[in-house]
């Protein structure tokens, strides 16, 4: 593998700046090295060679005449494929849009190509980002880099994994229930999800509208925080951006210090149904900062036995609407019925039999379910109850701290497979990354070090429109235990040329 | 494809048996740049799918932004029915598969609409006042435009295939709805297409909207059901819809209280369900069932912030609102001296905005009645237009009064120089030159006429000098048919009495 894979982004822009390398040479290694090793990892579902070679050409030309370039420039990015891109198809991990190419760029891809960065490629997911295994992906399975057998998270399992493999330095995920972090957590990299309306959802396919976020994936805080910076700010196309300005997260991941930070640390979210190793690593990151100078207290945070339910009754109520629009009439797969006759409402039938998967189908019968007449008072509307009582969970934690802290997955990767037949034991996993998404809040998840062999997430909570509290915990941390490790976990990962795939178990196709 | 003919009750036997109950839903299609969630232009008539963009598509990805030009006119169209402005609303989503629609949710208001609780008086022809409650004017958007081709009837029933235009797709509307409507016995179908015509001229006067209703601009569907006279039980329902006309809106309610009162005449119940009224034949036939159960399953608009409205916003609309409709009538009847009779006349012709620009032009209020009401309104019968359509302008109609007073043309010349400017003539200047119209303004002439006249009906002249100067008309007469209408008929009068030294 060529070393320039190896670096991280904001290595890469440095070594980019000072002309030691050209964008051309890393988007190049890039590719090969997603050729070399995606055939076993599945993370992308398109691999855009000419155009990401193209733009890194023109960066170098750019380059090489002097022009004032962005930080990022140069730099490639791998993007979720629930993302809209002009030019590479957009299929959401469904066979609903297998085929369809977007004639809009969303938002967040207007500014990648702003930041001049050659984009490698379209990232694996759960079909419609409703998992947390990638499993539900209909392209198949993407598999954890540091265990061939194992899931990387969902449902970005693409994106963290193609980062975890040195196929990406960056990717960009969404994150309605953890779908950034749980990855990240169980690949070894990190991802953030924003404060909601931080970073424009406009061209994200929408899932839960409330609760998705687009967000950076990386395998370093400060490329977090770089890219972050990219992707943020005000879009007057998404009714529910924040206005004010993204804040200097850079800075923040630079900080360098937690001393007198007050760290919460979330009694709900810890304890039974946690694994012993994940718990381990937890509080031994906890002891690391507490010797940095941070001050460690305990949080309650009652209402959050509420969340998972309260999660599975606004998401698939959102959700059920939300593709109401796959319909077979104006884009996408469409099925025509067996047998006749031919009206708009059986081929809308038909289509929607054929394209969505089983976990979409269980949602959106889940949402309509809870949505309708004589129900939607005890569902929905409990269900939004509960969502001011988490709001209020957290309001009285960040009186009392300044961050939170928690485990991000309570478990590590599980095997393919394991939990696919078990909806619920597969929900659990986003057990400590939904209340955040709940309230609205930013979220963190880094690397915290291993559990028999496979990576653990350490998660931070800031309060909204704090995203800077993350990097600068997020950064500190990092920098302890990689002292402690002497090094990134990541490069304690195995080699993945020696891995073969032919072992592994098959989940969903 | 129609459905059987139904039977129905004579009006008279249906208003002798049962009491109607209206209610009224208007969607009004607001004339905003944009439209109501989207940068699209709101147009008509333009290429299938061109106004659109992806928002308007439904397509994957896309978010809707609240236009806020759609949202004032809204607030105006409130305060004009009297409504209360809401501090904030939110919008919701209503959810339904069909194609014309197409995220397969329309975005509407629920819980909260923006304006409620109004009312507004709606004067039928007689000048009898009805009070008409508003229950709600909320915000929503319009859905496609489907086109069923193949098949009979060109419905969707039997069609081979549908065509469908997203033009028309994300268009801001506001849907207008009535509280029920008790008491106007056998005037409903009158106070029916009063209240539709009062809806779309309060739009227009406020600009908000180009209300047109062959565009479809306005759109009614009515709600008529009818009970037994002294039971406060509202009977079951019926809605029609594709009403699109103000003579239809009378007619569909009217056929509907006939069908109605056949039905329960019968011992049958009514059904509840939608109804779809025919201009061919002046009748409603069966759609689908529709209940109080029908389950849109709305929830709140998640991509959407509630909009917000402060007082300040609301009085600076309230500012810009034009003087209403019916004020302004009562005003220029006034000013313009009118009796009720011929004010009413020169409403029902559609001719108020006409005269008021005419006067405006110069002209006084009995010539610019005279016009419109007279010559103008003869040829727009004539041609079935409107009269204002008949292609006259106020300036035309000061001009030729003008030559009328200077004694250049008569009445009767000034119709014939009309014709000439309506052929495209030229101006009335060059019409008379070219077709020889002035008057006769020469008494030489004229004195020969006169005479010729009093010789060829002496009783006649005898009666004038006895002192009955009314006998002069039928002189008058004889010399303008003599002169072929050339002459001036004011001064031939003068020139009969010189004539037989009387006083006129």
């Amino acid at each position: 593998m060529s070393e320039l894979t190896r670096h991280s982004a904001a290595r890469l822009a440095e070594m980019l700046a000072a002309k030691e390398v050209t964008s051309v040479e890393v988007t190049q290694a890039h590719l090969d090295r997603i050729a070399e090793v995606d055939g076993n990892i599945n993370a992308f579902l398109h691999v855009n060679t000419e155009e990401a070679l193209a733009v890194a050409a023109d960066v170098d030309k750019a380059r090489a005449a002097g022009e004032d370039l962005p930080a990022l420039a140069g730099v490639p990015i791998a993007i979720k494929d629930l993302i809209v891109t002009v030019g590479q198809p957009t299929t959401a991990g469904s066979k609903m849009l297998e085929g369809w190419m977007s004639p809009y760029d969303a938002t967040v891809i207007k500014k990648i190509r702003a930041a001049r960065m050659p984009m490698l490629g379209k990232t694996n997911l759960d079909e419609f980002a409703m998992g947390s295994s990638t499993e539900h992906s209909a392209y198949g399975p993407t598999r954890n880099p540091w265990d061939l057998s194992r899931i990387p998270g969902g449902s970005g399992g693409g994106s963290a994994a193609a980062v975890a493999a040195f196929e990406a330095p960056l990717a960009l995920g969404t994150d309605t229930g953890g779908s950034i972090r749980q990855p990240a957590a169980v690949t070894g990299s990190v991802g953030v999800k924003p404060t909601y309306g931080g970073v424009s959802r406009y061209g994200a396919i929408a899932m839960a509208s409330s609760l998705d976020q687009i967000g950076p994936v990386s395998r370093t805080v400060l490329d977090s925080a770089l890219l972050h910076e990219v992707i943020g700010g005000h879009d007057p196309h998404d009714s529910t951006s924040l206005t004010d300005p993204v804040g200097s997260l850079v800075e923040a991941a630079k900080t360098g210090n937690v001393a007198g930070m007050r760290i919460g640390v979330i009694n709900e979210l810890q304890g039974e149904g946690y694994d012993e190793g994940v718990l381990a690593r937890f509080h031994e990151s906890l002891d690391l900062l507490r010797d940095a100078g941070a001050e460690i207290v305990e949080v309650s945070c009652p209402n959050f036995k509420y969340a998972l339910g309260a999660y599975y009754l606004i998401m698939p109520s959102e959700a059920s609407s939300n593709l109401a629009k796959y319909d077979g009439v104006r884009f996408g797969h469409r099925v025509l019925p067996a047998e006749s006759p031919l009206t708009i409402e059986r081929v809308m039938g038909a289509t929607r039999a054929a394209g969505f998967g089983d976990e979409v189908k269980r949602r959106i019968i889940l949402g309509t379910y809870a949505l309708s007449a004589g129900y939607y008072d005890a569902y929905y509307g409990s269900a939004q109850k509960v969502r001011t009582l988490i709001q209020r969970d957290f309001d009285a934690a960040f009186a009392q701290a300044d961050v939170l802290i928690s485990p991000t997955s309570p478990v590590p990767a599980f095997k393919l497979g394991e939990k696919l037949n078990d909806p619920l034991a597969m929900y659990l996993n986003d057990v400590a990354t939904i209340p955040a998404n709940l309230a609205g809040i930013p979220g963190i998840s880094i690397p915290g070090g291993l559990a028999d062999g496979l990576p653990v997430g350490i998660q931070f909570l800031a309060p909204a429109r704090e995203d800077a509290r993350l990097y600068r915990a997020g950064h500190v941390l990092e920098t302890l235990l990689e002292e402690k490790w002497g090094g990134p976990l990541l490069s304690q990962a195995p080699d993945l040329r020696q891995l073969s795939g032919a072992e592994t178990t098959s989940g969903a196709k | 494809m129609s459905a059987v003919t139904e039977e129905i009750l004579s009006f008279e036997e249906a208003m002798e048996k049962y009491d109607p109950v209206l209610g009224f839903e208007v969607h009004v299609e607001l004339n905003t740049k944009t439209k109501m969630f989207s940068s699209a232009p709101n147009v008509f008539g333009d290429e299938p799918n061109t106004a659109i963009t992806p928002v308007d598509l439904g397509l994957p990805g896309v978010l809707p932004t609240v236009n806020k030009a759609a949202v004032e006119s809204s607030i105006k169209i409130g305060l004009a029915l009297g409504c209360k402005i809401a501090p904030s609303c939110t919008f919701a989503r209503k959810q339904y598969f069909y194609p014309d629609t197409p995220k397969n949710f329309q975005t509407s208001q629920y819980e909260d609409p923006i304006a409620f609780d109004g009312s507004i008086d709606i004067e039928l022809e007689d000048g009898t006042v009805f009070t008409v409650e508003i229950e709600r004017a909320h915000m929503e958007e319009d859905a496609g435009k489907l086109t069923h081709m193949g098949g009979a009837t060109g419905r969707i029933q039997g069609a081979d295939f549908s065509l469908v235009d997203y033009n028309r797709a994300g268009v801001p509307l506001v849907e207008i709805v009535t509280k029920p409507i008790e008491g106007a016995g056998s005037r409903a179908p009158e106070l029916a297409k009063a209240y539709v015509a009062a809806i779309r001229e309060i739009v227009k006067n406020l600009g908000v909207s180009d209300a047109k209703m062959e565009r479809g601009n306005v759109r009614c569907d009515a709600n008529v059901s009818l009970r037994p006279y002294g039971q406060e039980k509202f009977g079951t329902r019926s809605e029609t819809k594709n009403v699109n006309s103000l003579r239809a809106v009378e007619r569909a309610v009217r056929f509907e209280i006939q069908r109605h009162a056949a039905v329960l005449d019968s011992g049958e119940k009514v059904v509840q369900e939608t109804r779809h009224w025919h201009e061919d034949t002046r009748s409603t036939t069966s759609g689908r069932p529709k209940s109080d159960a029908d389950d849109y399953r709305y929830f709140p608009e998640p991509d959407l912030l509630p909009v917000v409205t402060t007082e300040e916003w609301i009085e600076e609309l309230r500012a810009q609102l034009p003087e209403p409709p019916a004020e302004r009538r009562k005003r220029l009847k006034t000013d313009w001296g009118y009796s009720d009779a011929e004010f009413r006349d020169v409403v029902n012709a559609g001719v108020m905005d006409a005269i008021e620009e005419t006067i405006a032009a110069g002209a006084s209020a009995a010539v610019a009645r005279k016009w419109w009401m007279g010559e103008v309104s003869r040829r727009a019968k004539e041609a079935e237009v409107d009269p204002v359509d008949v292609g006259v302008t106020p300036e035309l109609i000061v001009e030729l009064d003008k030559l009328v007073q200077a004694g250049k043309i008569n009445d009767k010349l000034s119709r014939q120089v009309l014709d000439g400017v309506l052929a495209g003539e030229g101006t009335p200047e060059e019409v008379i030159e070219k077709r020889g119209l002035a008057v006769v303004s020469d008494d030489g002439p004229l004195l020969e006429a006169i005479d010729a006249a009093l010789a060829a009906q002496p009783d006649v002249a005898e009666k004038i000098r006895g002192g009955k100067v009314q006998a002069a008309g039928a002189i008058v007469g004889g010399v303008m048919k003599a002169t072929r209408g050339q002459a001036d008929a004011g001064r031939v009068r003068e020139l009969i009495f010189e004539r037989l030294g009387v006083q006129g």
